[in-house]
């Protein structure tokens, strides 16, 4: 069992694996989100109360889903990075963190643009926009301390150490501000008003929610196919693959 | 000779730090005397209405607070970075959570601490009623404890980086917001004739969680920071 | 299929404006990262496969099986 464990941490069978994983991941993932968004946008009935703005609902939701979930990602194997020292594991965590934080960056979008037909107001400081906000806040932070660092080892160890402060501080950061604006709500402005959602609605948002999740494992292996390439440039394994792609 | 045990080491080194601080007043005075000025800008920016302000006067001083500390945050361990001191602490025995947190304890003493003793004398500038007061001082008292700890492992992480700056702001202000929030929210509390046990329980909690976990992450920083 | 038109489609009573705005941003985003990858990946390989052959005669040199 070990021994399958220990092959992660090589680089040649992960960018191989990979490879074989996006071959078919990627047409199934692009498939499904197609099939999502057209069911949402065209098959669904608007919701009652707030007509056809509602159906960004199938695109801000999972985005914002798998930017938390992005995060806890990039976190884990920071930490795993961190504690057995394992190169893969800081790929990974390298690889997701732009993709994260374009997730959040569609969540906030997506958010603010639902925001002005429900509300009439382009930004809302409603708790989960808010926590959203702070979340993006948080990847930014973490693509920057990667940057200011030369020494790329202690870039990954340092960001290990910032996302796992990131990932202890997320559930204070979104009960606290979930709690501020439940103590500043003054109109009956309810975000969370789909208390009950239709399970026409509801089919089609858990099929938008996995496929954002395959979405972000393809944009993840793409990522850290690349940055394995280039930290193994010098290698005889990466010499052999660019000879035969270079014949083909 | 024996080496000293953890606890004389480490109040060795907080009175160390402390003598350091007192030895340059004006690195004392600076983050008091940027708390004065920002809170002056609040009237000369909304205007000198004294209700308005006495509305904004809790967050205003809760927010100025932050930002004077954020200014100081990057100073806890950067001086002994620089002479090679903090390397020498790598070596040592004695756990480096505990160093850190002599560290954080010393600048805690000579920011937050003097912060909240000196803020009634400008909540009053800003109006703010008389018997929030208190709770104005008990939560900075804790907010700032807080902020100490979280600003160090911002500190540690960029201390070894040339062009440190603006990047630490950014690191350690998402982890500042919830301690802003029920800080603001128990003077406002107090202000409108609330209970604010609640709020300083809170605060409470969130000081226990990050004397518990934030130098575990600051001593990881260092590490990093300095093998680096 | 609930719109009775292409243009209830897009107009989707008032509302198009920001549903379709939201779901174009979110699709170039979405492209713009499955893209960038793949690109990057295309120009390192180009310039190793170049670099690999300046550096052809030098057999062995500074390789090495993994890192």
């Amino acid at each position: 069992m070990w021994s399958f464990f220990h092959k992660f941490g090589s680089p040649p069978w992960l960018y191989a694996l990979s490879g074989v994983i996006l071959r078919w991941l990627l047409p199934v993932t692009l498939l499904a989100l197609l099939v999502g968004m057209v069911w949402g946008l065209l098959f669904t009935s608007p919701d009652f109360r707030q007509g056809n703005s509602y159906r960004i609902i199938y695109i801000h939701v999972p985005a914002a889903v798998v930017a938390m979930a992005g995060y806890y990602l990039m976190a884990l194997a920071g930490a795993i990075n961190l504690i057995w020292r394992m190169k893969m594991a800081d790929v990974a965590m390298k690889a997701a963190a732009p993709v994260g934080a374009a997730f959040t960056f569609i969540a906030l979008f997506t958010g603010a643009v639902w925001g002005k037909p429900t509300w009439g107001t382009w930004w809302v400081w409603d708790a989960r926009i808010t926590s959203m906000l702070i979340l993006f806040f948080l990847y930014l932070g973490v693509l920057a301390l990667y940057e200011a660092f030369e020494n790329k080892e202690a870039a990954g160890k340092a960001c290990a150490v910032l996302s796992l402060v990131g990932m202890v501080n997320i559930p204070i950061i979104y009960k606290s501000v979930d709690w501020w604006y439940s103590l500043h709500q003054s109109a009956s402005i309810k975000f969370t008003g789909d208390s009950t959602i239709d399970s026409s609605m509801l089919y089609p948002l858990l099929l938008m929610i996995a496929s954002f999740y395959a979405l972000f494992t393809c944009c993840l292996l793409l990522n850290m196919r690349t940055e394995l390439l280039q930290r193994e440039s010098r290698t005889q394994w990466v010499r052999r693959l660019v000879s035969a792609a270079g014949n083909n | 000779m024996s080496a000293p045990g953890i606890w004389q080491f480490c109040s060795r080194l907080l009175r160390r730090q402390l003598l350091l601080a007192v030895r340059r007043p004006i690195d004392i005075a600076n983050p008091l005397l940027f708390f004065a000025m920002v809170v002056a800008l609040f009237p000369l920016g909304l205007g000198p209405e004294p209700e308005k302000l006495a509305g904004f006067a809790p967050g205003v001083l809760w927010i100025t607070a932050l930002l004077s500390h954020l200014l100081t945050s990057d100073s806890v361990f950067r001086s002994d970075f620089d002479d090679g001191s903090l390397e020498q602490l790598l070596l040592a025995p004695q756990p480096l959570y505990l160093s850190a947190l002599a560290y954080i304890g010393a600048h805690w003493l000579t920011t937050g601490l003097l912060l909240a003793v000196v803020s009634p004398l400008f909540a009053l500038m800003l109006n703010l009623p008389v018997a929030a007061l208190g709770v104005l001082v008990a939560s900075l008292l804790l907010g700032t404890a807080v902020l100490s700890l979280l600003g160090a492992i911002g500190a540690a992480l960029t201390v070894g980086l040339k062009r440190g700056g603006m990047l630490i702001s950014l690191l350690i202000l998402p982890l500042y917001m919830p301690v802003l929030i029920f800080g603001s929210a128990a003077v406002q509390a107090a202000v409108s004739g609330n209970p604010t046990g609640p709020y300083l329980a809170i605060l409470g909690a969130l000081l226990c969680l990050a004397i518990a976990l934030a130098p575990l992450a600051a001593a990881a920083g260092l590490r990093i920071s300095i093998d680096a | 299929m609930y719109f009775d038109s292409v243009h209830a489609l897009l107009t989707m009573d008032g509302h198009g404006v920001y549903v379709w705005s939201a779901y174009l941003v979110t699709i170039t985003v979405i492209a713009t990262t499955l893209l960038v990858p793949r690109y990057r990946r295309k120009r390192l390989l180009q310039r190793l496969t170049a670099e690999f052959k300046r550096t052809k005669g030098v057999h062995g040199a500074n390789t090495r099986e993994q890192n």
